[in-house]
């Protein structure tokens, strides 16, 4: 179990308990996190799971694969601390993770 | 007609566009009643998985639904499952339960999707042959897929060569019959059907083409055997059917809902019935990027429809209509495809297709159609947006990969 807090775009925080194993995207959508859409469901296809990651966690999440990279180059307002959620593994390492999600993914 | 103050709004149908039109009521503050009348016993989940991930079982059955029950409970949704809805009375505006009873709604959206196309052929229903539809479609197909048995996956579509993928991943011996003379052949180029074709033949699995299937032969009640119209036979232990779908209409098309391959939608997923709308697979909608209509089969569009339908009642500004797009995953191949190619007069590749890592533009009149790109996420991107307005590239431009795709999206007009 590890506690991911989302903040939106307005700076409101949401602490979840998240799942091991489940990603950054999915505890989001099952907890009706705002700024995610998540349209492909994880497949990295889409590009609408979008977060800005903690500078204190770039570390511990670590760096995105090519192909995520490759998407993230095409996202709106992207950042050094820019990820697709839907890759980022749940586990204990990432406990107190804060991410925050853009006004909307288009 | 202004939805806004209804009271009841029911859904019929669970999947994927269901399952968005319920989120979407709620987002844009429908507070009255919302009722989803599911024939499967699960949630809403997700399809693509079932034919990866999920079948492949790397994927626990959990992470498929789009929403815990608890959700559902939370938002005051009444989930209606293992009932199917036998009729939509108009006039009363009910809709009839299968085992009896009635709903009333104020709106009503139709998101029935649609179902496989039954094979057509002596011993379909054999024990062994199997469609790829539903969760409870691969609970019986998962504990067959065991190394070195034998499977037939009729028609070489995405989701045939997406399951001919996982399959030859887990050791077993596949054969892919296409009555085609290509794979893919309705909805791609055949560049790509020559480059798909290559590929599943070097992971080991014998593709087919020009093959047609003239019955299944069983012992005691089981399949064994394959018999194409040449007179051949296959052993199978196993057949997967992936010969296409067909949209569930049938209740729009008896309560006299205009039809015609699909339930007949307007921009806004309403049908011509003003208090019914139709969104997913099962709806035909006009594609306003290619000037007609037409039904589309991807998550995009259900996604999309059916927030259309829930803004349309909730009378909020139309949400915007993107390039439809789609994807399959084959073996470490990620196809990724944006608009719709089929009335193109050009085709070029850009990339290296030996390093698997190319995307097939398609060109109307020198206009951006569609892509299918290859392991290239920045073709498919640039292209989703290139198309939308509706812009003009030179070939040698899209071929020319001394330039980035940011590049040549700048530089388009
Ligand atoms: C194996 C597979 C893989 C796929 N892969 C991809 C992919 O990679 N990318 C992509 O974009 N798309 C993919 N798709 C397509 C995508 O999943 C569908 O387009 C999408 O699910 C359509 O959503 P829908 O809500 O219209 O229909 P569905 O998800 O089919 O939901 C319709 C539901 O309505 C129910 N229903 C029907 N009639 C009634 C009735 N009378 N009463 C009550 N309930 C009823 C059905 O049982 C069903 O549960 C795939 C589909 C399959 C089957
Ligand atoms: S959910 Fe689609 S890329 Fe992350």
């Amino acid at each position: 179990m590890a506690k991911i807090i989302y903040v939106d775009h307005e700076g409101t925080e949401r602490a979840i308990e998240a799942t091991n194993g489940e990603s950054v995207m999915e505890t989001a959508i099952k907890n009706s996190i705002p700024g995610i859409d998540a349209d492909c469901g994880g497949a990295c296809a889409c590009a609408t799971c979008h977060v800005y990651v903690d500078d204190a966690f770039m570390e511990k999440v670590g760096k995105p694969e090519d192909m995520e990279q490759s998407m993230l180059d095409f996202a709106e307002n992207v950042q050094e601390n820019s990820r697709l959620s839907c890759q980022i593994s749940v586990s204990d390492e990432l406990d107190g993770l804060r991410v925050t999600t853009p006004e909307s993914q288009h | 007609m202004d939805l806004s103050s209804s009271k009841s709004i029911v859904i019929i149908g669970g999947g994927q566009a269901a399952a968005q039109a319920c989120a979407s009521l709620r987002l844009f503050g429908f507070e009255g009643d919302i009722t989803l009348i599911g024939e499967e016993a699960a949630l809403p989940y997700q399809r693509p998985p079932l034919s990866k991930a999920y079948m492949k079982g790397e994927l626990a059955e959990e992470r498929l639904y789009f929403k815990p029950e608890a959700w559902y409970q939370d938002q005051n949704i009444d989930t209606v499952l293992s009932v199917r809805a036998t009729k939509i009375d108009r006039s009363a505006q009910t809709v009839e339960l299968e085992h009896g009873g009635t709903v009333s709604y104020d709106a009503l959206i139709i998101a029935t999707g649609s179902r496989p196309r039954a094979l057509p052929v002596e011993g379909a229903d054999l024990d062994g042959v199997f469609d790829l539809r539903d969760l409870a479609d691969v609970e019986r197909i998962r504990p067959r897929m065991i190394a070195g048995q034998k499977l037939v996956i009729v028609g070489a579509g995405y989701i045939g060569l997406e399951a001919a993928a996982v399959a030859r991943q887990m050791g077993l011996e596949v054969t892919v019959l296409e009555m085609e003379e290509r794979v893919l052949a309705r909805v791609t180029s055949p560049v790509m059907s020559e480059f798909f074709e290559a590929e599943h033949t070097r992971q080991g699995a014998s593709i087919r083409t020009g093959a047609r299937l003239a019955s299944l032969g069983g012992a005691d009640g089981k399949v064994t055997t394959a018999v194409l119209a040449d007179g051949s036979e296959l052993a199978a232990d196993m057949v997967l059917v992936g010969i296409g779908i067909l949209p569930n209409v049938e209740l729009a098309e008896e309560a006299g809902i205009t039809c015609a391959n699909g339930i007949v939608t307007d921009r806004d997923a309403r049908t011509d019935d003003p208090r019914v709308f139709a969104a997913g697979d099962c709806a035909a909608r006009p594609l306003v990027h290619y000037g007609r209509n037409g039904r589309l089969e991807s998550v995009h569009n259900a996604i999309e429809q059916g927030k259309l339908a829930a803004a349309a009642i909730m009378g909020k500004p139309r949400p915007p209509e993107d390039c439809p797009w789609f994807w399959s995953d084959q073996y470490d191949l990620k196809l990724q495809i944006a608009g719709l190619s089929q009335d193109y007069d050009e085709t070029v590749v850009r990339g290296d297709i030996e390093a698997r890592k190319f995307a097939v533009f398609y060109l109307q009149n020198g206009k951006l159609i569609a892509v299918d790109a290859i392991n290239s996420p920045p073709e498919f991107l640039a292209s989703k947006k290139l198309i939308m307005t509706g812009a003009r590239l030179a070939p040698e431009t899209l071929s020319d990969t001394s330039q980035s795709m940011k590049e040549i999206a700048a530089a388009a007009v």
